[in-house]
């Protein structure tokens, strides 16, 4: 797949220390107890992606991370820094650390996708001249550089996920998070966002937990990776000739890490509940 | 017995009767002949040729259920239910009250949103202008029409100017105008950010380092705490209008004369009870509309019932505070003035 250049460059971080810990965490709802402690960790430039039914928890996992949820016990560690416990607003510093891509974008409706993408910027208060700039730059990146002045609503569901990757990118944070970003979208138009989290980790080395329950989004993170020199999507002959950042499985079942490895461990597992995702 | 759909089109109540005749039958074979009929008639129902066929889905669709498992649910006591009750309401409280409270300590520190609180100074203000001074001006008129023909009968038909004047600064200008306003903001307020929320537009913002509280809530509670006073003055002043057209033209009371008696009457004290209760309900209006947007819950259908909530809390709390607020006005201006 070919891909619009970009000239978006950055010093790839080392892979290694710990971007995300969580350590034992437990939440519970009225309805009773979702996650019931979880412990795992993604290491810088790493994509972890978390594989679950729907209600397991993966949302919330992502939502724990940015602090936008509190644990009920645990610890949560985010760049080193432990947030299960800080006040909101020491938060809302790391969570500019953080991007988020929600599961239908949650772009502000009344916002052109221009200012969605700027927004970001505006409340940093970067200068006005540096802003406009910055948002064609993202919105080439996502190939959406002509959808600048129009409003969220005219977008279709796929362009919506792309503005809110480019409004998640903007600001070049260190980590991604993201929540079933392929959700209801066609193949097609699936491929193509897959594509971009291919293409902004391997640009970026961004450290991403991506929340799905579509297994071929995974092992696509797994198996391609971004060539910046030819500016396209190549298969990795073999794990280890690709240069690309690890990608770890995670699977979420009763509130509990179930599985935790590397894609060729989750294929070759003989686990029946395993077996389930992989038919 | 539990017979899925896929078995195919199957009574169950007919599989439970072969079932039991079948096993009496093959304990018993001394039948009696009218139990031996009933069960050649029961073998003719088209249950039971789906149980010879398929004999194991009788076992295999029934449910094994020990006989411990199977527990009433609890019924909770009229204690519990009042406690759960007492608790939900006390957090509710809780909760209004640090929004309320972060809504003005936010003015006291950046970032502060000036842009935003102009918005709705624009979409409060001057959205309310119309409903605000057709109000008031008929209003006015129609407080002219019952209290003069009242005091005509007394021969004091000039008093109408003071009696109007007194009642639109005092009670009436702030109390209609913070209900009207009431209806049309608190509602507006409540389903926008209630869209927001079910939308995951607020949780965006705050995954961007954005305290929703800052951005959402201040500038709406400053907007409305600015525009209402304003718009009750506006409204006081077109009420007085209303009245004195109504009063040249239903009973003959001279404009200069209605409008000078209605002037004068006023003090300082009445135009401060007027203009505090405006700030009051000004505040009441914006954090419950943004209190009841702000924890909506279960999508569209909860966006509804939050705009309803917030009309029908803000207008309660409009009226129940007003009594208190004419009570502690009145005993202030007998101290003071």
């Amino acid at each position: 797949m070919d891909l619009s250049s970009s000239s978006l460059t950055t010093t790839l971080p080392a892979v290694g220390q710990a971007a995300i810990e969580f350590n034992n965490v437990r939440l519970g709802f009225d309805e009773g107890e979702i996650l019931r402690g979880v412990t795992f960790s993604a290491q810088e430039r790493e994509t972890v992606i978390l594989l679950g039914e729907t209600g397991t928890g993966k949302t919330l996992l992502l939502k724990l991370a940015s602090g936008l949820l509190r644990p009920d016990s645990g610890s949560i560690r985010v760049l080193g820094k432990d947030i299960s416990g800080i006040p909101e607003s020491e938060l809302l510093d790391i969570r500019r650390e953080i991007g988020f891509v929600f599961q239908e974008g949650a772009l502000f409706d009344s916002l052109t996708v221009g200012e969605n993408v700027a927004y970001r910027l505006h409340e940093d208060g970067v200068d006005p001249d540096e802003i406009e700039p910055r948002v064609s730059e993202v919105l080439r990146f996502v190939e959406l550089a002509h959808t600048f002045d129009s409003l969220p609503s005219d977008l279709s569901g796929g362009m919506r996920r792309r503005v809110s990757i480019a409004r998640a990118l903007v600001t070049r944070p260190p980590i991604v998070l993201y929540d079933s970003p392929t959700a209801g979208l066609d193949p097609i138009t699936s491929q193509t966002i897959i594509s971009l989290i291919l293409r902004l980790r391997d640009v970026y080395g961004v450290t991403a937990l991506l929340a799905t329950h579509r297994l071929q989004d995974g092992f696509a993170l797994a198996n391609f990776h971004f060539d910046p020199q030819s500016k396209k999507v190549r298969r990795d002959s073999s794990p280890e000739s690709s240069n690309a950042a690890p990608t770890r499985f995670l699977v979420l079942r009763a509130g509990k890490i179930y599985f935790e490895g590397s894609p060729d461990e989750l294929m070759k597992s003989q686990d029946p509940y395993l077996q389930r995702f992989l038919i | 017995m539990h017979v899925t759909a896929s078995n195919g089109i199957v009574d169950a109540a007919n599989l439970a009767v072969c079932s039991i005749l079948d096993s009496a039958e093959a304990r018993n074979p001394k039948l009696t002949q009218s139990y031996c009929t009933l069960c050649l008639d029961a073998r003719r129902l088209p249950g039971y040729a789906f149980l010879e066929a398929f004999p194991e889905k009788l076992v295999a669709d029934t449910p094994q259920v020990a006989p411990q498992d199977v527990r009433a649910p609890e019924v909770p006591s009229v204690m519990e239910v009042l406690q759960d009750l007492a608790k939900t309401n006390i957090l509710k409280v809780q909760n209004y009250s640090k929004l309320s409270y972060h809504s003005v300590t936010n003015l006291a520190s950046g970032p502060r949103y000036v842009q935003d609180t102009l918005d709705q100074m624009d979409d409060i203000g001057v959205g309310s202008l119309p409903i605000v001074l057709l109000s008031g001006f008929f209003i006015g008129a129609v407080m002219v029409l019952q209290t003069g023909t009242q005091f005509e009968r007394f021969g004091q038909a000039s008093l109408t100017g003071d009696i109007v004047s007194l009642a639109l600064v005092r009670e009436l200008g702030p109390s209609i105008t913070g209900l009207l306003v009431a209806g049309r903001c608190s509602s507006g307020i409540a389903s926008e950010l209630g869209s927001m929320v079910v939308t995951e537009q607020v949780d965006a913002m705050r995954a961007m380092g954005t305290d929703p509280s800052r951005k959402l809530v201040t500038p709406r509670v400053l907007a409305t705490l600015i525009t209402l006073p304003l718009l009750t003055t506006i409204s006081v002043f077109v009420g007085l209008l209303g009245g004195m057209v109504a009063s040249v033209l239903s009973l003959r009371i001279n404009a200069t004369t209605f409008w000078e008696r209605a002037i004068k009457i006023l003090e300082f004290s009445d135009i401060m009870q007027g203009f505090s209760k405006t700030v009051v309900f000004a505040f009441l209006i914006a954090t419950v509309g943004c209190y009841q947007g702000l924890n909506v819950r279960g999508g569209t259908q909860g966006v509804g019932r939050a705009t309803t909530q917030a009309v029908v809390v803000a207008s309660v709390l409009i009226i129940v505070s007003d009594t208190f607020l004419t009570k502690l006005a009145l005993y202030l201006a007998d101290k003071f003035f």
